[in-house]
């Protein structure tokens, strides 16, 4: 494995003896990167067919889904989109402390972003429970759910479906940065190879970014 | 060529570095190569299985009424065969096996851009698969809905879906991860000068391919999650009694897996523009239009899912523009057949076992897509809809099309990744054997279709028994030859001649380094300012020898 070793790029020539770089897969933070993205992109791709089907029956269903909404917790859900996006905040400043040297400082911002997650998470749990303890749940015999009638069933199977997708991002969320934290302690990111970290941070924008569009489009449509 | 080079057979890395233990040092390969071939290995037992499952319900429809199976095992079984050869073997099949063995051999690349990515990927597989063979065995019956999972029944059956489906979520997954690697190896790791109008024909393929896996897996992914969670938690969202709607997943299911259909036959497009220049000695006529017809077919793709449920209640005017759309994806296909009938005018063209499959899969792949054209029209498919005409339709374009293509990919890189050769003849005598199976095979069942065999039915009116027949004697025929190609290749194999490292005279990359290469691939990276497929009067411009780097050597990578 490459220690502190200083990498130096193959070149080759061609006719003319201009020098050329070989691009090794090793040491490509450009490529590195450009998976990622590609990887954000099919991320997109699954939460982009969820927000289809939302719009396919809320269209059908357009004053249900209002009525359904109601019902909602807006105070708990408010109090988690300023949580998401000052773990968001944390997150970048745990990139920009680490490009700028301060790695100890870069880790206490990684632990914030892992307790304001932790957080997130123990809210969902208490909306969750209250909403179930409602009887406002998929398959749910409650007299109050089959008020609301189709669009009541669906707004709320869809509600935990997306909602839970997104609880699923935090968690694995949770685990690349505790992952992140080994790796910087085993000094395999540095101020000098941060690619990783940059990946992360850019995958727990995309997490918030998608919960900018579940929050609304759940809790604010009455 | 040095004869001293030490193969990747021998020398490889690992996840966890070095391995005395053989089968470790496989399982743990991060080597492109190492892992195309597990692929490989993985892929064809199973292809194998479903084949015998193919027999058997070709066996039981010999005679009208029950034969061998009754109607519950029966569906069973063509939900099987579906599963495996759709998600095991065709959608990896051609990328995950020649795909991962010469994509970074093709563009002067050391290995793919996540190597670490690409075993895990291979694992994912395996752990799909895995799941899949649960399904079967795992308290209750094999799931039956076929491989398409329509609601409302893969909601409300009995059958061991939630395990059928997990096991397809994650086959899926592989693919999308093998997707990124290439597309990531496809634009950073080609040999500098290599623009992307110098890459051999087969990497454009595998690069828009990548892009279909990329942006169309995800999709039929999540749909598969929705219906589990409509099984296990009843969310609703297939459910109309929940005000659900069941036609919504077959529209999210084709969204992706009409993409699908392109993501396998254009790798396999990509191999034939590979096989012709070289048996014709001769550039490639309109490299340019091939490989922008390439991407050109992927895009179509996406929107052309519509032509699946002309008889679900779409109106008139959706069903019109789908099957207009549908027809347009024949035009960037006829140009890519007529580039290659361009190139084989008026060469001297060399009938070697590759090139023979590559031409008799024009054939069937030219009905297969014709067919396409006559069930894209919205009349005529209400009257051919779950026909056996479908069924024949789609055998002849899969089967006919990416296999035969992939079985001449087989061939023709035999060579590079075993250091020898098969035996011409018997590859000849196989091809035909297989050739006059598959036609006895699936041409009568456009017959029995077209008037009026409908497909998945265990049963028969005595009627068609005559089609029926002749088709479980191809299918023996087929088989026959099946077995015989592969006991050819087995053979070679074990006693074929060392092929060294051009056998065929051809010009890409990957036949300028020994056979097979060694753990790295290259020696000397080139740079490359010549076209993929130049030859001068029959005979390649460019030998070169790129195995060794005398000055780097042992310097790279430990």
């Amino acid at each position: 494995m490459s220690d502190v070793k200083t990498y130096e790029p193959e070149i080759i020539f061609d006719k003319q003896g201009n020098p050329h770089e070989v691009v090794d897969w090793d040491h490509d933070y450009e490529g590195a990167k450009l998976g990622f993205w590609i990887f954000l992109l099919t991320e997109m791709m699954i939460f982009g067919s969820l927000f289809l089907v939302y719009t396919f029956y809320s269209y059908q269903h357009g004053a249900q889904f209002s009525a359904a909404s109601i019902h909602m917790n807006r105070l708990l859900g408010g109090i988690n989109t300023f949580i998401l996006l000052i773990s968001t905040l944390t997150m970048g400043l745990s990139l920009a402390n680490l490009r700028n040297g301060h790695v100890a400082v870069c880790k206490k911002y990684i632990w914030a972003t892992i307790i304001l997650a932790t957080l997130f998470l123990a809210i969902k749990y208490t909306e969750w429970t209250l909403e179930i303890g409602e009887g406002f749940y998929p398959g749910s015999p409650s007299a109050d759910l089959a008020a609301l009638g189709h669009g009541g069933k669906l707004f709320f199977g869809l509600y935990f479906t997306m909602t839970g997708l997104h609880g699923v991002h935090i968690i694995v969320g949770i685990g690349v940065m505790l992952w992140l934290l080994s790796l910087i302690n085993r000094g395999k990111i540095t101020p000098e190879n941060f690619v990783v970290l940059e990946n992360t941070a850019l995958y727990w924008d995309f997490v918030h970014i998608v919960w900018i569009f579940v929050f609304p489009i759940f809790y604010l449509i009455y | 060529m040095s004869s001293t080079h030490t193969s990747f057979y021998q020398e490889t890395h690992t996840v966890f570095g070095h391995h005395d233990n053989k089968f470790l040092q496989w399982i743990f390969s991060i080597d492109h190569k190492r892992i195309a071939i597990m692929y490989g290995i993985v892929m064809f037992s199973f292809f194998g299985i479903a084949v015998l499952i193919a027999l058997s319900m070709r066996l039981e429809l010999f005679y009208p009424g029950q034969q061998i199976m009754g109607p519950q095992t029966y569906n069973e079984a063509f939900t099987l065969h579906g599963i495996i050869m759709i998600f095991i073997f065709i959608v990896p099949g051609i990328p995950a096996t020649l795909g991962n063995f010469l994509l970074p051999l093709q563009i002067g690349a050391r290995d793919v851009s996540f190597p670490r990515l690409n075993l895990l990927s291979f694992w994912v597989f395996v752990l799909g698969i895995i799941a899949v063979l649960t399904s079967l065995f795992w308290n209750g019956n094999a799931p039956d809905t076929g491989w398409t999972f329509y609601a409302p029944y893969s909601t409300k059956t009995g059958s061991n879906i939630v395990m059928a489906l997990t096991g397809a979520y994650l086959l899926g997954l592989a693919s999308i991860l093998t997707g990124i690697n290439f597309i990531a190896t496809t634009h950073r790791l080609r040999a500098p000068g290599m623009g992307f109008f110098k890459m051999p024909l087969f990497v454009w393929g595998l690069y828009a391919t990548s892009w279909i896996q990329v942006l169309a897996t995800p999709i039929v992914g999540i749909t598969l999650v929705l219906v589990i969670l409509e099984r296990v938690f009843g969310v609703g969202v297939f459910d109309p009694t929940k005000g659900g709607d069941p036609v919504l997943l077959e529209n999210l299911f084709w969204m992706y897996s009409h993409p699908a259909v392109y993501l396998m036959i254009l790798p396999a497009f990509g191999i034939a523009s590979e096989i012709i220049p070289t048996f014709c000695r001769k550039p490639i006529f309109g490299y340019r239009a091939i490989a922008i017809s390439s991407s050109m077919i992927a895009f179509i793709g996406y929107l052309v899912w519509g032509h699946h449920m002309f008889t679900s209640g779409e109106s008139n005017t959706v069903a019109l523009v789908f099957s207009v759309l549908t027809f347009l994806v024949a035009v960037p296909t006829s140009i890519k057949f007529f580039d290659w009938i361009a190139t084989m005018y008026k060469a001297s063209i060399v009938f070697d076992t590759p090139m023979l499959w590559t031409l008799g899969t024009f054939i069937t792949f030219i009905i297969g897509g014709m067919t396409g054209l006559i069930l894209g029209a919205v009349g005529v498919d209400v009257y051919f809809h779950d026909t056996y005409f479908v069924v024949a339709h789609f055998h002849y374009a899969i089967l006919g099309g990416v296999v035969f293509l992939m079985f001449a990919g087989m061939h023709y890189w035999f060579p590079k990744v075993t250091g020898k050769m098969y035996n011409e003849l018997h590859g000849k005598i196989a091809f035909y054997i297989i050739f006059v199976g598959f036609n006895t095979l699936w041409f009568p069942m456009f017959v029995a279709g077209a008037l009026g065999m409908p497909r998945r039915y265990f049963d028969y009116l005595p009627q068609f028994t005559i089609y029926h027949q002749i088709a479980t004697v191809g299918s023996w025929i087929f088989a026959f030859g099946l077995i015989y190609m592969f006991v050819n290749l087995y053979k070679g194999i074990r006693k074929g001649k060392p092929a060294g490292p051009n056998p065929w005279n051809a010009t890409t990359l990957e036949w300028q380094i020994p056979s097979p290469p060694q753990a790295e691939n290259f020696g000397t990276i080139p740079y490359v300012d010549f076209m993929p497929y130049e030859y001068i009067k029959g005979e390649p411009v460019h030998h070169m020898d790129l195995s060794v780097d005398e000055s780097k050597k042992g310097a790279h990578h430990e």
